[in-house]
């Protein structure tokens, strides 16, 4: 059994729980992601990218968004509850090295998995340059850690309540308009990062992102997770989870995502309402 | 098709008026009992077992017909060589447990074997009777036989002996039916074993693949259960090559030895276009949703599934027959396997294909799917299907199936499930480079010992074989045991 040690709700749907993996945590590198399952006999496996990981605690970070059912459940759990099942890390680690300038952008959730990242990327030696975005300003997390590799961090807010009105693609464009960027990284939901792409390739700048497809066994058996990385399939959980954003077929991504949408709508919705039943929710 | 009412009346009346002694004309004179199943109606609207097996009186009748040949034909063709004579008669002599033990003495998993073995193409396909009727489906029915034994003795198998410990410690990577065949040997030795398994469930293909109406899994828990009372530790969640490295395992934590019996793991996909859109799975991707994740039991899982109304399956062997009746059982109202050579080459087991054709699933045969078609939301609307002809027998020794230049048409469907076989993962060799492999990535071994090219590390099962069979699997873990034990009683 994985303890959940800590728990925040860091938004709304927004939630972070510190779990107890130690070979994890030992293990791990940035960029890596493990799958996590909550039932045993019953229910999916949710694949989530590593935020943080404390090899002397023993512990690993995940931050995930209340979405559907599993998510829904994932969420009713507290500090002392356990998942049976955590594998990992798994997925190809971030390749790291001293580009010289890089640009790290986050959106919404993706930030968290971010961190680590850019925290790998100023210790390689790097200017590391941080953007981050979100709807509104309750939905902007992890500030405080970014800004420990980052001072003068960029925030972007659709609404502008919080920092520049906007969005990341308007920052991102000016620091590379104004050049000097040799690498960007980007990880957040799907059309961020295919709009991240688009501005980096108008200034020639390498980008690498994170994907978050369907996925199941995480181990290269289901096929569920396939992505065209420039005219190949490719599998997010063993080829990944990072590919060169130029490579990748965002559209046919975007759509493969949607793949349950319609019921993962109707039973967060049953959950809302209350009438989870086998959730054993009230 | 006979009901199990009918079938078990006709065991009763042959059994009544069975003469004392049987010549081996009277025993091949005995009808062949046929599997009671499940109505094909009422199965495909649930999840529990199609085949349920003989009962007593259809065991000993069919224990009958067998003309306990000297020669025993039928034992050469049991890759692992069970006394198949040997055990029927004990069914005839209604010694069940007596049966049981011959049964073990080269099998662990009876009940399993029993269900799932390709028997027509091995033991049954040299029985004589089969041959004296020119028609295997005549043959004595062995497996049915070997599965009344497993099932009659279930409370009573006992758990296998193990020598006083040595010290030694044995890394199983992988749970499927090698692993599970070597670790049994290995432990029995004495060795302490410890079995790594990436998902959250041990077993396998048998546990993620095999569906509940084909293999039951309480089954499947009831044989790990026997090796966990061995004193075989399980470790689930732990991806080797990820979580920790071969490498790791002998040289940090200790291991005298490893076996991986990782299987064929990797879904093949046709290449064609449209492969990428929305409702296009992997026959893995569908039965793991449905076996390991348990979607069709919307009362308890929250695992969604994709609610189809007209499927197509590509593929033509059991796990695309899997596949296909998941489907139905999963609401599909229609459902056609499409395959590209006829029925008769068709590699799926021929009950498996009865079993879906009786089922409801539509065979289109001679067929070669060249593209699949999507809505505006990426979502299958049809698969382009070209005709096919049957040409010259291939390196497989089937006859070839040749397109037919501008015989294409369009089939409305809403689900693609592509089942057209698996290549070993790469994540092993890719983390652990010393271990030679192959063009298609299986590991080469050392034929009589199943050694890799890296010292103290074995491999069978799928790994090695390619896909192949659940008894095969199991051999090679036997054959691997042995030289691991020998390998360790030699002190490295």
């Amino acid at each position: 059994m994985y303890r959940i040690v800590r728990k925040e709700q860091l938004s709304e749907e927004v939630f972070l729980m510190e779990i107890e993996a130690p070979m994890i945590a030992r293990e791990r590198k940035a960029g890596q992601f493990v799958i996590i399952q909550k039932g045993g006999d019953y229910n999916e496996r949710i694949p989530l990218t590593i935020a943080d990981a404390d090899p002397e605690r023993g512990t690993i970070t995940i931050v995930f968004q209340r979405v559907g059912a599993s998510t829904y459940l994932l969420a009713e759990l507290g500090e002392g509850d356990a998942f049976e099942n955590v594998l990992g890390p798994l997925g190809t680690p971030t390749h790291i090295e001293n580009y010289g300038r890089v640009v790290c952008v986050g959106g919404g959730i993706g930030v968290a998995p971010l961190f680590p990242i850019a925290q790998a990327m100023k210790a390689a030696g790097n200017d590391v340059r941080i953007i981050i975005g979100a709807r509104n300003r309750e939905l902007i997390i992890e500030e405080d850690r970014m800004r420990t590799i980052d001072p003068d961090l960029t925030i972007v807010t659709d609404d502008g309540s919080y920092g520049e009105k906007g969005v990341v693609t308007v920052p991102l464009e000016r620091m590379l308009s104004e050049g000097g960027v040799d690498h960007v990284v980007s990880i957040g939901p799907a059309i961020m990062m295919k709009f991240c792409t688009k501005t980096a390739e108008k200034y020639d700048v390498p980008i690498t992102v994170s994907l978050n497809s369907i996925m199941i066994d995480g181990t290269g058996m289901c096929g569920g997770c396939r992505v065209d990385i420039g005219g190949e399939m490719k599998f997010v959980c063993v080829d990944g989870p990072e590919f060169d954003g130029h490579l990748v077929n965002w559209d046919n991504l975007m759509m493969r995502q949607r793949t349950y949408k319609a019921q993962e709508k109707e039973d967060y919705d049953k959950c809302r309402g209350g009438i989870c039943g086998k959730l054993g929710l009230r | 098709m006979k009901t199990p009412d009918m079938i078990e009346k006709e065991a009763r009346e042959v059994l009544a008026s069975m003469p004392e002694t049987l010549s081996p004309k009277d025993r091949a004179a005995i009808p062949h009992m046929d599997m009671p199943t499940q109505d094909p109606k009422e199965r495909i609207r649930n999840m529990s077992e199609v085949a349920l097996g003989y009962t007593e009186e259809e065991a000993l009748v069919e224990a009958s017909r067998c003309l306990q040949c000297k020669n025993k034909p039928c034992v050469a063709g049991c890759p692992v060589g069970i006394d198949i004579p040997g055990f029927i008669s004990r069914i005839a002599e209604k010694d069940y447990s007596g049966a049981l033990s011959v049964i073990q003495c080269s099998s662990l998993l009876p009940s399993i074997c029993g269900r799932v073995c390709p028997q027509e193409n091995q033991c049954q396909k040299f029985c004589t009777v089969g041959k004296m009727k020119k028609d295997v489906d005549q043959a004595v029915g062995i497996g049915r036989l070997e599965r009344f034994v497993a099932d009659h003795e279930a409370e009573s198998a006992s758990v296998p002996e193990v020598a006083p410990e040595t010290g030694k410690r044995v890394a199983i990577v992988g749970s499927g039916p090698a692993s599970i065949a070597c670790a049994a040997d290995v432990r029995r030795a004495g060795h302490s074993v410890t079995v790594f398994e990436a998902l959250h469930k041990m077993g396998g293909v048998l546990s993620y693949g095999i569906p509940e109406f084909r293999l039951p899994k309480r089954l499947v828990e009831k044989e790990l259960s026997k090796l966990e009372a061995m004193g075989i530790r399980f470790e689930r969640n732990v991806l080797v090559g990820r979580t920790r490295t071969i490498r790791e395992l002998m040289e940090e934590d200790g291991y005298d030895a490893v076996f991986v019996g990782t299987g064929a793991g990797l879904p093949k996909f046709m290449g064609i276009p449209g492969e990428d859109l929305v409702s296009v799975f992997s026959a893995n991707e569908y039965l793991t949703r449905s076996n390991l994740m348990k979607a069709y039991d919307t009362e308890h899982s929250l695992t969604p599934y994709f609610h189809s109304h007209r499927v197509a399956v590509f593929g033509g062997g059991n796990v695309a027959m899997d596949a296909a009746r998941t489907a139905l059982r999963l609401g599909a109202e229609t459902v056609d396997i499409i395959y590209r050579r006829s029925r008769e080459e068709m590699p799926a087991r021929k009950e498996e294909i009865e079993h879906a054709v009786e089922e409801g699933c539509n065979l289109r045969l001679l067929s070669q799917p060249v593209e699949i078609l999507g809505d505006e939301n990426g979502i299958v609307k049809g698969v382009v299907i070209r005709r096919c002809e049957l040409g010259e027998p291939d390196a497989s020794g089937r006859r070839s199936p040749v397109e037919i230049p501008g015989s294409d048409y369009t089939v409305d469907y809403d689900t693609v499930i592509v089942s057209i076989g698996n290549a070993s993962n790469p994540l092993i060799k890719k983390t652990t480079p010393e271990i030679e492999t192959n063009r298609r990535g299986n590991f080469i071994v050392n034929e009589e010992t199943c050694e890799t090219s890296l010292k103290g590390v074995y491999a069978g099962g799928d790994i090695v074989l390619g896909a192949a069979t659940v008894i095969l699997a199991m051999g090679q873990g036997r054959k691997a045991a042995a030289a691991i034990n020998e390998y360790l009683k030699a002190g490295k």
